[in-house]
């Protein structure tokens, strides 16, 4: 599956429960940050836990998210404080 | 100094026995029960776990502070490491081969990389070896990314507000290494003397190197 985003690229994570094994953390759902990274491609392991193929390969994503949108109404250091955590392609949508 | 502070139980040189106290009886029962279903189903061999066992407990954080020591000695490699870690590692002679992807994030006076895994214990392994019991701990996986700062302030780490404190979660097929930033006044020393100051909670990011 090609890269549909690029570094720079300004992205929110699905707003989303699925069952079963998932790698995406539940704290960043529906959270917007910015792509600082594209790893390649990987299996998706929402099918490797359950022994399927994982297929097609799922782009990943290190994606850099500011601590005050993770965490409204909490500080952290002088306002850069920053989270960052490597989110699949088929949980982020476009952020406008 | 080591930081297992939250790791309550005393260790006692002259009480062996304790050591045994942490494992519930029936989490030894399941470990069993599964390895030999595994070894039965022929998933692997009994000879093969006991080598990927030992192959983790060859592994320690020298590996890592090797590593470390020699991007800050040269460049070009730093920007391979940088770029490529595993490549990188593997030209120091570490087996790197059967790991899982590595990447190494680099702490500048701007920004100060801290590695967690809030979803289970994801860690590099194939350069510092088994982690410690604080970073699988749930306290500091949740806390790491709650509050950063009180944590790094109990590791003894206190950075000025401008500087970035930027937490990776390594929720994927990525394991992260921090590239500590050197330290002033090391100018003189060899690069095995600075790989002696290189130290495991500095590659997590909990901690940075100072000179002695």
């Amino acid at each position: 599956m090609s890269a549909l985003f690029r570094a720079g690229a300004r992205v929110r994570v699905r707003s989303e429960t699925i069952p079963g094994h998932c790698r995406t953390p539940s704290y960043l759902r529906g959270k917007s940050g910015v792509v600082i990274e594209v790893h390649g491609e990987f299996r998706n392991p929402e099918k490797l836990a359950y022994h399927k193929p994982g297929l097609p390969r799922q782009p990943l994503y290190m994606v850099r998210f500011a601590f005050a949108d993770v965490w409204p109404g909490r500080r952290s250091g002088g306002g850069r404080d920053s989270i960052v955590a490597d989110i699949y392609q088929h949980w982020l949508q476009a952020e406008r | 100094m080591e930081h297992e502070h939250r790791h309550s139980h005393a260790h006692d040189a002259h009480a062996p026995i304790e050591e045994h106290a942490h494992y519930r009886p029936e989490s030894l029962l399941l470990e069993q029960a599964l390895r030999e279903l595994l070894i039965e189903n022929n998933v692997f061999t009994a000879a093969e776990l006991q080598r990927q066992i030992e192959d983790v407990e060859s592994r320690n954080p020298g590996m890592g502070a090797k590593v470390v020591a020699h991007a800050w000695v040269d460049p070009q490699f730093k920007a391979r490491l940088l770029a490529d870690a595993k490549g990188a590692a593997a030209e120091l002679g570490i087996d790197v081969a059967n790991s899982p992807e590595l990447k190494v994030v680099e702490n500048t006076a701007e920004v100060h990389h801290m590695i967690v895994c809030t979803l289970c214990s994801c860690y590099p392994k194939m350069l510092l070896g088994i982690p410690p019991a604080w970073y699988k701990n749930p306290e500091y996986r949740s806390r790491a990314v709650i509050e950063p700062r009180a944590v790094l302030k109990e590791f003894g780490t206190e950075l000025p507000a401008d500087v970035e404190v930027r937490i990776v979660d390594s929720t994927a097929d990525l394991r992260y290494m921090v590239l500590p930033a050197r330290p002033s006044g090391t100018e003189g020393l060899s690069e095995r003397e600075l790989a002696e100051l290189v130290h495991r909670d500095a590659m997590i990011g909990v901690s940075v190197v100072r000179t002695r």
